[in-house]
């Protein structure tokens, strides 16, 4: 199984290579949020806001919004797989509809990686100022979610087998969850109906672990109630694509 | 056990849930395949001619019935069947940026289970079998039609499979392409004696290619025999008249004139199938002047598939091509 999974991931990562646009691509909708949203908050006060500080409260939400819509966009992938028959090869193959999945979301994983990596590097300059431990548990964090979500997407997508359905119903999962997870703003200066709303939300307890992380407060409950969720919900997202891998037929 | 068949079906059936109600794809089909047939699936679109290989290739769960491929049971045993099947689906949409022919090769037969040095010495083997040396390291993009073609065959020849399923392999070719492929397909089963089942709405490729033909129509096979006894069931030459006018009258006319072993009519032609063609044309070109008809055009030929199709269906196989193209 481990060598199916690689076998997968290997030809996916190929391919990305060879158009390694696209990894830069997915980065500039965060990168323009960086660089012409960030520096509204160092002005602004409350919410653990204000100066550098708010570099680290903003910058562990723009990675959580490269995961859900890095690899929330996986799904129009394997929409194009399937017309190419790739999908269909490859399921006739004794390989375990698992590892056919698996290999995918690992490559996603490594494209989040990589960009959350550069996201920081260039949030440097602005006065990001974290504890470097807390920035590399995080970046773990974002990894672990990215391979839940991407294996979501590429089950929807192979549900609705179908760009013009998947874009919509993409755009309706995760700009709420984006923006009830406290990305932009957190959620402490919400009113209440909205924090409570937002409590429902698993990314919300991601985000905040990460910017406990970042903050270095290692022991901070937040850090372990969002890992936590941040695994078994990925467990769960993949577990549940596997079945839909198996199950789905054109 | 060279006498117990390589593919071997009971009841096959399976039913798509539509907004409209549900929908019979395939009714209950039952056909066996021997160990180094090739078999042709022949029928419109839409007959279930694709529903039945998606079936029989694990990627279709049947709504009812069993089925038996390579040895292994298809509803107890997928993964044991998919190590023994090959499957090349209909052509699917232009192949990605960055994929290459040797690396796919590769790929695939490594989800077959082949260790790296058995798919790397597979890969020397085949390509030059299906003329694909010098390709491999070629981008997918770059390929013509029916490269493309003979690539997606050997994707699913590297794990040396038993059975070889092929859905409309030739649709979309050229003809010198096709004429190629058809010869590849042979070659295939002299050199490994791979069984094949194949789907096709192409008469002539049925007829070329195929031991024994299994016609389908409305999810249900309607005729299993070889090329030759299909025609003879006709055992007749089929005289084709077109009208402008009177097809009635001339139907009539024909009936009574001769005594036609079959008459149908479709799409303003009357076919008539009578032991000897050229010897029964001409008294009924008299009757019909008599009758003051006259064709607009006469042609006398021996059974084709066209004609067992519509011998068996009522309808022409050719009309509905066109209707589809």
């Amino acid at each position: 199984m481990i060598t199916e999974t690689l076998l997968v991931f290997q030809r996916q990562m190929r391919i990305l290579l060879r158009n390694p646009v696209w990894v830069m691509f997915g980065l500039t909708q965060p990168i323009l949020y960086l660089v012409l949203f960030g520096p509204l908050l160092t002005e602004v006060r409350g919410g653990g806001l204000g100066g550098d500080d708010s570099w680290r409260i903003f910058v562990p939400g723009l990675l959580l919004q490269l995961a859900i819509f890095g690899a929330g966009f996986a799904g129009f992938g394997i929409i194009q797989e399937l017309r190419e028959g790739v999908i269909d090869r490859q399921r006739v193959t004794p390989a375990r509809r698992l590892s056919l999945i698996l290999g995918r979301t690992l490559q996603n994983m490594v494209t989040i990686g990589v960009q959350a990596v550069v996201l920081i590097l260039v949030a440097i300059p602005f006065g990001l100022d974290p504890s470097w431990g807390g920035v590399l548990a995080s970046i773990v964090l974002v990894c672990v979610l990215a391979i839940g979500i991407s294996a979501a997407s590429y089950a929807m997508g192979l549900i609705l087998k179908d760009e013009d359905a998947f874009a919509p119903f993409i755009q309706g999962v995760s700009l709420p969850l984006l923006l009830l997870s406290g990305i932009l703003l957190p959620m402490s200066l919400a009113p209440k109906w909205l924090e409570t709303v937002s409590e429902v939300n698993p990314l919300t307890h991601v985000v905040d672990g990460a910017r406990s992380l970042f903050r270095g407060d290692f022991g901070d409950g937040d850090v372990l109630l969002g890992a936590g969720i941040a695994i078994a919900l990925s467990a769960l997202l993949a577990i549940w694509g596997a079945r839909v891998f198996q199950r789905q037929s054109a | 056990m060279p006498d117990s068949p390589l593919i071997s079906v009971r009841g096959l059936a399976r039913r798509f849930k539509t907004r409209e109600g549900s929908v019979d794809a395939v009714r209950g089909i039952d056909f066996d395949v021997r160990a180094d047939e090739i078999v042709g699936l022949l029928g419109p679109n839409g007959a279930g001619k694709t529903t039945t290989l998606r079936m029989l290739t694990t990627l279709l769960e049947p709504s009812s019935g069993s089925a038996t491929v390579a040895g292994h049971d298809l509803a107890t045993q997928p993964r044991e069947v998919r190590r023994r099947i090959g499957y090349v689906a209909q052509v699917g949409a232009a192949p990605s940026a960055g994929t290459i022919v040797g690396e796919e090769l590769v790929t695939q037969a490594r989800l077959q289970g082949l260790s790296k040095t058995d798919a790397a010495a597979r890969l020397r083997e085949l390509a030059p079998s299906l003329t694909l040396e010098g390709l491999t390291g070629r981008a997918l993009m770059e390929l013509s039609g029916g490269q493309r073609r003979r690539f997606d065959i050997a994707l699913r020849l590297m794990h040396n499979p038993s059975v070889v399923f092929l859905d409309e392999p030739t649709t979309g070719l050229d003809p010198q392409s096709r004429a190629n492929l058809w010869d590849l397909v042979r070659s295939l089963r002299e050199r490994t004696g791979v069984t094949i089942l194949l789907t096709t709405h192409y008469l002539e490729e049925a007829d070329a290619l195929a031991d024994r033909i299994l016609v389908m129509d409305h999810g249900a096979l309607i005729a299993d025999d070889t090329s030759a006894a299909l025609k003879a069931r006709i055992s007749g030459d089929v005289i084709h008249l077109t009208f402008d006018e009177g097809l009635e009258e001339a139907e009539r006319i024909a009936r009574e004139a001769l005594t036609p072993r079959d008459l149908v009519t479709a799409d303003g032609a009357l076919n008539i199938t009578v032991d000897e063609g050229a010897v029964a044309v001409a008294p009924l070109l008299r009757a019909l002047d008599a009758g003051g008809l006259s064709p607009t055009s006469v042609n006398v030929s021996r059974p084709s598939l066209d004609d067992v199709f519509l011998t068996l269906t009522g309808r022409s196989l050719r009309e509905e091509e066109t209707a589809a193209a």
